[in-house]
């Protein structure tokens, strides 16, 4: 290590008032926006088009948020989503623990090119086979249904990357144990090893929960009737003609109920989402 | 004959074989056909004529893709390098055991788990020109408000704002989870040392930390060459294509011009950029190990 200039003490109290001023220059960042939907949610639409200067005074208002609950299509879009998420989730974990056992704990014949395979479908964005996908399901005529707006969700590899890494964690003895109690592999997956999993299924449930509640450029594509819209995509078409029809404290009230579920999923299982998404990265 | 397939182990690929099949179904085979798709002319009504790589061609000479390949290019390099300094200085300030550092990880984390969709709508009401909360803090302080999103010069950097404002989480989250992986010890043999905060930085984190320096920067690239919902949404790609990236270009052309053939050419040339933008910082950190 080398020697020190400066006398530690008047650089370190320094560094720390710059480390405060940082945080609270970031923090308002960081909450303004959000802080400044929901404000403008509680707003009059009369005082939001009129734009009078900034008056924090009031007059506020419920009256955004009493008219989202008379509007019936809100509910279909936060329906669709739910069914949506779930099933891919259910999916997702289904898929990748299976396969995720075969690969991080069983041999067979051409094991380690398919996985090197499998892995490599990690650097294909969305967006460069999003023509011939929507192909498939036009051929199919499968658009507008849900298993168009989940099917692809499953096609993903990162679910099995992350279920290969939790299966190879697990200490080998404990599938040798399973053998000489004659237990198949099937018995050994779901007895033994599979409960061992529990903690990367929850991440890995709940982040593709969120990546599929967020999804919006499948729906886009597949969903083209607002009855089969998901929540996101629902947002995307209340944003892009919400004047004349509700007015801007109505949108700004759908911002708010829309971002507050995933905010508060968010919140319960913050651990499980970081953890999901820093391994995720770490490849 | 079963017997020797069951000992080489033929039965446990079964396991792999339900996501095998939705992977090949509907990611392989999109990606091969997609690349097939790119050497014809088709659009979505009439059949596929063979026209080899035609559509390359005519995607080098078209001025639109051009300005949309470079509007890409362009937010990349607004978006990223301000996106690793802000992670990687929020990341140091918040690399402690405090109940505020926690409040504030969230904090910063939690813009990042709002979908695109919402996002610009909260975003939409800061930008705007008439009464968006940007242009009421210029009026009260005798500002004239900016057109944000409909300017040429200001629509592409807004955008970049935006998106490091929504995506400043994820790479903060990684860079502490590298942080977290420097032996405590270090840093007290450093305060022992008396060192600075600088020379510490310098010496001990930055080498320690250089790997997911790396990684983040290769993610984000590759992440932020993908952007769509920000411009599609807020600018609608203009004004006249100022703001209209890769993925907008791809979108319009296969799904409102139904030249698919074409966008499918513009989607290999966006793979290719993202593989590129994956590989080039470890490329870099290798060559500068070397020199």
């Amino acid at each position: 290590m080398t020697a020190v200039a400066l006398p530690g003490v008047r650089g370190r109290q320094l560094w720390a008032w710059v480390r405060i001023a940082f945080c609270a220059v970031m923090l308002a960042l960081v909450l303004a926006p959000l802080l400044w939907t929901v404000f403008l949610s509680f707003r009059t639409n009369i005082d939001l088009l009129r734009q009078a200067p900034l008056d924090l005074h009031g007059p506020y208002t419920l009256d955004n948020y009493a008219e989202l609950l008379r509007n019936q299509t809100l509910f279909r879009w936060f329906f669709n989503s739910l069914v949506v998420s779930t099933a891919t989730v259910a999916g997702v974990l289904t898929l990748s623990s299976l396969a995720g056992y075969a690969f991080g704990r069983l041999e067979f014949p051409g094991r380690n090119w398919l996985y090197l395979i499998v892995l490599a479908g990690l650097a294909i964005p969305d967006q460069s086979v999003i023509l011939t996908r929507h192909q498939i399901f036009s051929d199919l005529h499968w658009h507008n249904t849900y298993r168009a707006l989940i099917l692809p969700g499953l096609s993903a590899p990162l679910g099995v990357f992350l279920m290969t890494e939790a299966f190879r964690a697990i200490p080998r003895a404990q599938d040798d144990a399973a053998r000489l109690d004659r237990a198949n592999s099937l018995a050994t997956f779901w007895h033994v090893l599979l409960p061992q999993t529990v903690p990367a299924l929850a991440s890995l449930g709940i982040y593709t929960f969120l990546l599929s509640w967020n999804d919006y450029w499948w729906p886009l594509i597949s969903a083209t009737r607002p009855a089969m819209y998901t929540l996101t995509e629902g947002m995307a078409a209340a944003q892009s003609n919400y004047v004349e029809v509700l007015g801007k404290g109505v949108l700004m009230a759908e911002a708010v109920v829309a971002g507050l579920p995933v905010l508060i999923v968010y919140i319960l299982f913050q651990k499980h989402i970081v953890s999901a998404v820093t391994g995720m990265v770490k490849l | 004959m079963i017997g020797r397939l069951n000992r080489q182990g033929w039965p446990n690929l079964l396991f792999a074989l339900p996501f095998l099949l939705v992977y090949g179904w509907l990611l392989v085979y999109p990606l091969l056909a997609g690349m097939g798709l790119s050497l014809n002319r088709a659009n979505l009504f009439g059949g596929a004529r063979f026209i080899g790589f035609e559509n390359y061609i005519r995607l080098f000479r078209d001025a639109t893709f051009l300005q949309a390949l470079g509007n890409s290019l362009l937010f990349v390099v607004m978006c990223v390098p301000v996106l690793v300094v802000l992670a990687l200085g929020l990341a140091l300030a918040l690399n402690r055991a405090t109940r505020f550092a926690a409040f504030m990880r969230s904090a910063v984390f939690a813009s990042s788990v709002l979908s695109v969709t919402v996002m610009t709508i909260i975003w939409r009401q800061i930008l705007a020109i008439d009464g968006g909360l940007l242009s009421h803090g210029a009026h009260a302080i005798g500002l004239p408000a900016l057109p944000f999103l409909s300017d040429p010069n200001l629509a592409l950097p807004s955008l970049a704002a935006v998106t490091v404002w929504w995506s400043l989480g994820l790479p903060m989250m990684l860079f502490l989870s590298a942080l977290q992986q420097v032996p405590r010890s270090v840093f007290e043999a450093a305060a022992l040392d008396r060192a600075t905060p600088w020379t510490v930085f310098r010496q001990i984190t930055l080498p320690a930390i250089t790997p997911a320096l790396v990684l983040v920067t290769a993610y984000e690239c590759a992440l932020q060459f993908q952007v769509f919902g920000q411009p599609q949404l807020l600018t609608q790609g203009g004004p006249n294509g100022a703001s209209r990236p890769l993925v907008l270009y791809i979108y319009e052309t296969g799904f409102n011009q139904w030249d698919i053939g074409y966008a499918a050419a513009a989607s290999q040339m966006l793979f290719a950029l993202i593989l590129v933008a994956a590989f080039v910082p470890q490329l870099a950190q290798r060559l500068w190990r070397r020199a």
